[in-house]
Order: structure tokens, then sequence, then C-alpha cells
């Protein structure tokens, strides 16, 4: 299985040269990173080429990079000893007439923040492969649709583009797909709050149901912690 | 001259026959369909965020929850990738207990799935039929987990507790006398193992009754036939796996194409259509039944005569045993952290696909190095499946629209996520 993957490898090496900015290969999974002007290029390739024939898009899904690597709790042990618990992040209440400019990102981020990941299946082949490309504009972040190479692509990007904002180029009908009528924002945004931004109830003086901002405060439960103290588990297996 | 024109009609989301909370907004010329525009999220919950406001291993039981007709082949999908990314290995007795307890999951999930199937069609019976043979799996997810539906059984470096001896019983009570009691108990003397395997022998009967009632029945064949045709290539292009695709005739099968758990050491075989219309699916997934019957029945061998840990004994993952954290302090301390801040993954990321019993199911992965997915992806199959509506749809009756959901076996709980 390995050993195909190399082939692969290789072979991507020599005829897409140019197209992709790296190629890793880690856990006998191939991941491909392409800056978004070859992503139609590449994407068609691997669904034709002769020796690649990708004939399934799998999955697709976005991912937003902002809060990578970032902790919620230091544990590096200092002369002071460790910080204790979590505060609770302060958050404004939801105002509706700003809801379309708060949707905006609120703080620079440094580097691309967005990125579309493609897994494509090669059942001729038995093969896997993982493609990313990142957003250029992390403001406006748009990618070119690869409905036209694999349908299957038309209801993915709806979700990626309903979850994260993300637009896609040339999208047949890119409209938003998991959420309610009318819902403001993109949820899986690691700038959304957990238990949203509004709630709903039926309100027995207008005789209808109502959007209210959320009252509950979402408490901190386990902090985010990164360790890097902790020796591996995956070395710690081989060495027993 | 009237002016004609297509009308839309609106389908569910509270129909009987949308299986769930299925929105169909439908545009009708006459009887016929030209446009089905399927609307989903009614079940929508946020798995995937709220995955990543918890612990790796307090998740487990949001898979559940997704496909709630196919519990554990969540579950594994969900464990395989934590250990892609872990690198742990599971001991072999875990292998096998997850291998049987798919197939155990696959035939609860067919079943559920031809009794829905065939209600939506007119086939009351069958309801009845296969509700009676999924009680008896469901005893054996509640023996083995203490739940019938949401188990929580497989856990990242095995699974949560080795098989039970005995299993539960059925109690007298005012409305059961102790006649009744005895030969409810009859099957149940001896361990899960004994309970399963009378299960296997009874169940290949049980398959040839369901197909006297339906798969010469002249009106199911009617209903069935030629409806929701899909060609090869197109199942491949809108992203078709699992029996919808084996359905158009590829012989595509995780388990033994890519094999996972113990599926490389059993023998079994992968029933393909050839047509790739509704009846063909149907005719798949009852074969798949009898495979699954197959594999269970090689698993409880295998499982009687070999012992063994089914558990990683990295406790860096896996809680230690109960009795050494009374006088081992580092089990304590294992103890504690695991069960207060989780254990961290490498940074990195991985997909885990397994054959659910309605297709591809896969976890996609990416750690940051902490104790919390950064992003879990979950691919589901009935996603793709829901998305190929409209083109199976398009110029057949709305009657054949409820013998399409059918055949796709839509869960809500999957495609919303």
């Amino acid at each position: 299985m390995s050993s195909k993957i190399e082939e692969l490898q290789t072979y991507l090496n020599t005829h897409l040269e140019g197209k992709f900015t790296s190629s890793v290969l880690a856990l006998g999974e191939l991941t491909l990173e392409i800056p978004a002007r070859s992503w139609l290029d590449v994407c068609n390739f691997l669904r034709h080429d002769e020796q690649t024939q990708f004939e399934q898009l799998s999955d697709l899904c976005g991912v937003d990079y902002i809060a990578y690597g970032k902790a919620e709790w230091d544990t590096h042990a200092s002369s002071t000893g460790f910080s204790r618990a979590v505060q609770a992040p302060s958050v404004d209440p939801f105002d509706f007439d700003q809801a379309k400019i708060k949707d905006e990102p609120s703080e620079a981020v440094a580097g691309k923040r967005f990125a579309v990941v493609v897994h494509l299946l090669s059942i001729k082949r038995n093969r896997r492969i993982r493609l990313r490309t990142f957003c250029e504009d992390n403001a406006y972040p748009v990618v070119p649709s690869v409905v036209r190479i694999w349908n299957s692509a038309n209801w993915y990007e709806r979700e990626a583009f309903d979850l994260f904002g993300i637009m896609f180029n040339h999208h047949p009908d890119l409209r938003r797909i998991l959420t309610d009528y009318g819902f403001i924002g993109h949820p899986l945004r690691k700038d959304f709050p957990l238990a949203g931004q509004v709630e709903m109830r039926y309100d027995p003086l207008q005789k209808r149901v109502i959007y209210e901002p959320v009252s509950i405060v979402t408490q901190p439960g386990v902090p985010r912690v990164i360790r890097q103290d902790q020796p591996s588990i995956a070395s710690q297996e081989r060495d027993n | 001259m009237p002016e004609i024109r297509n009308f839309t009609l609106n389908f569910g989301p509270a129909h009987p026959a949308a299986h769930g909370v299925l929105r169909l907004v439908l545009e009708m010329d006459g009887e016929m369909i030209v446009r089905a525009d399927p609307h989903i999220g009614l079940l929508h919950r946020g798995t995937e965020k709220l995955v990543e406001s918890k612990p790796y291993n307090q998740s487990i039981g949001y898979m559940d929850r997704l496909d709630y007709v196919s519990m554990m082949c969540n579950e594994h999908g969900y464990v395989l990738a934590i250990e892609k990314l872990l690198g742990i290995e599971v001991p072999i007795r875990a292998q096998y207990i997850r291998t049987m307890f798919d197939e155990i999951t696959r035939i609860l999930n067919h079943l559920l799935w031809i009794a829905g199937h065939s209600l939506d069609v007119g086939a009351m019976t069958m309801f009845l039929y296969a509700f009676r043979e999924r009680e008896d799996l469901m005893d054996a997810y509640e023996a083995v987990s203490g739940a019938r539906l949401h188990a929580t059984y497989y856990r990242p470096g095995g699974v949560n507790r080795d098989l039970p001896d005995s299993m539960p019983q059925y109690e007298k009570t005012r409305w059961r006398d102790e006649a009744e009691v005895k030969r409810q108990n009859a099957n149940r003397q001896g361990s899960l193992l004994d309970f399963l395997e009378d299960f296997t022998n009874r169940f290949p009967g049980k398959v040839d009754e369901y197909e006297t009632l339906l798969t010469d029945n002249r009106i199911w064949k009617q209903r069935l036939v030629g409806v929701g045709v899909v060609s090869p290539e197109r199942a491949l292009q809108m992203g078709f796996t699992g029996p919808m695709l084996r359905g158009s005739g590829f012989a595509w099968d995780l388990r033994k194409k890519q094999p996972y758990a113990a599926y490389s050491q059993i023998d079994f075989d992968i029933p393909v259509g050839t047509n790739g219309d509704s009846y063909d699916r149907y005719l798949v997934r009852i074969e798949e039944m009898r495979q699954s019957n197959r594999i269970i029945k090689q698993c409880i061998d295998w499982l009687r005569h070999h012992q063994g840990p089914v558990r990683s004994d990295n406790h860096k993952v896996t809680p230690p045993k109960r009795a050494d954290m009374k006088h081992d302090m580092e089990a304590l301390i294992h103890h504690f952290k695991l069960m207060t801040e989780g254990y961290c993954l490498p940074e990195g990321e991985a997909y885990a696909a397994i054959e659910h019993p309605k297709g591809e199911f896969a976890c996609y992965l990416i750690s940051d190095g902490a104790n919390k997915p950064y992003r879990l992806k979950i691919r589901a199959p009935g996603f793709a499946h829901l998305s190929g509506m409209n083109e199976m749809a398009r110029g057949h009756m709305l009657s054949d629209v409820v013998a399409i959901i059918g055949s796709q076996d839509i869960v809500f709980g999957e495609v919303d996520r």
C-alpha cells in the first residue's frame, strides 16, 4: 500500500512540477498543497490522467486555521508554577443591526486563514489522495469550484460555504445548506461562539417565534492544552 | 388557452415517508418530477463544532448519534482516526470484537432499512418481522455496553470491556407468567457468544422469510424495478458508496479493498448488482445481511478460542485497571489525567474510512497537538446519496420519490450532523 503511494508521489512530482507547493507523505496518506491558481489544473489532471484516475471525490471540507496551535492553558513549568484555570471569554451581546459587519474577521491574521481540503479516491487504482488549497484573501475567501470535475462536490461546497463562508467560483447553486433559513454568520469559524449568537422562542404576546441574543454563558469545561513535554505516545509505543 | 405551468409541492419535513426530517421541494409537471430540491439541516446539531470543544474520549458518544441506526460503526470510524494519529496497536481480540459488532450493526441497520423501505412502499408485515430480529441484536448491544442504542463501546486502543459471560434475563411481571419467561430466557442461559450463535443459526431462515414476502412479490417489483436507475459512471461522479455503488455494478467494499480491524482474516463475499435500480440495491442489501451473518459466525468461533486483552495497555490513552489504582501511584495519576484533561494527539492529520452499512463513513481529523480535535470532518455516506436525489428522481412519478428515498437508506442524523 505505502509503496503504491510513494510511486504516486514520484509520478506527481514529475508530471505536476511547479503546480503544487508541497507534497507530504505522512501516515500512509499523501497530501498535496496547491495554490489557488493551479487548483483546477491539478484537479483535472488527477481526475483524467491514465495513471491517477481519481474518479471519485469522497469528501470536501473547509478548515479555519486562525486558532491553530493556540492553547488556553500554559503548561510550561516556571518558578511561579502553573497558571490556574481558564477565564471565560468576554462576549459582546449579539447585535442584529451590526451582524453583517461583525461577520468580517475581527483581528488581522498573519498568514492565510481558510483552506479547502479535498479527499479523492481512485477505485480503479485503490488509492487515496488529499489536496489542500489556501484562500488568498482572509476577508473574502474564494476558491474555484470543482463541481464540473466531480459532481458530488456540489453539496460539499455548499456546506463549506455555509459553515465557513468560503466562496466557490462558478458553483451552480451556492446556497446555505445545513443552517436555518435566514441564519447569520458561519458557525464553524473559530471566532463563532459555541453556544451560537441567537436563540429562538415562542413569544405569546406577539404570537410568533422570535429570535433574541443568547442568554446563556458558556463556561469553559476542560481547557485546551498543547503538551510538548509529553513524550509522544507513538514513540513510546515503539520503545515498548 | 389556459396557461400551463409546473407547480411546486412541499414534501415533508414531517411526512412519514421522509425518514425523519427531509424537506423536499418538488417541481412537478402533473404527476411527474421535474426537479427535486432537498432541504436538509433540520436535524443539524453542530456535532463537528461540539467535538472541537471536548477532549477526544468525550466525543465518542456524539458519534453514536450521527447515524443513529448504525451506532458502533460510527464509533469505529472515529476511534480509527484517533488510533491512526496516535500510532497505537489495538489488541487482536478487540479487533475481532469490533468486526463482530460492526456486522451486528450492519444487520441492525439493514433490518431497519428494509422495515422502513417496505412500509413506505406498502408492506406492513416486514416492519414487524424486522423489529423482531432487531430486538435480539439490541440485547447484544445491551449485554456488552448497558445501552440498547447509543453504546459508546469502542474506545481508542480497543473496546470498553470484554464480552460478558451471561446475558440479561427477562423477569416475571404481572403480564408475563413463569412459562412465558422461561420460554423467552431459553437462549439466554449461556454467554453472549452462545446467544449470538443461536441468533446466527436462526437468522438465515428469517432472511428467507423476508425474501419470500418481497423478492418475487409483484407489487414490490412494480414499485422498485427500473426506479431510480444510476449508471456506474454517474454513481462514481455523484460520490455514491456502499450498497448504492455496488448496486450499480462496482465490487467496491472497503472491508476487502482497504481492510481494517480483522476483516483481512475473514472470508466473505461482496454482492454486486447489475442494473443500478432500487430493486438491485434491495437484493444487494439482503445478501449483505447473509454475508454479515457469515462474518459474525467466524468471529464467534475465533473469540471462543482466543482469550486476551481487549484494550491497549498504554495508559496514556486507556484507563488503568481499577484494582491497580488502589496501590499503584502511577496508575492513579494516569487515571486522573485521562479523566480530566484527556490525552494530546501528535500534530498531524488523518483520514480514516470504514465500510459503514450505508457506504463510506470517514473521519478526517486535524490535530494541532492539543487534547481536543482542531477540526473533525465527518464524511457521511448519506450526504452524498441525498445530493444525488435530484438526478435519481427526475422523470419519475411522485410515488416513486418515496421508493427512492427508501432505497437510498437515508438517516438524517448523519446527513445533518
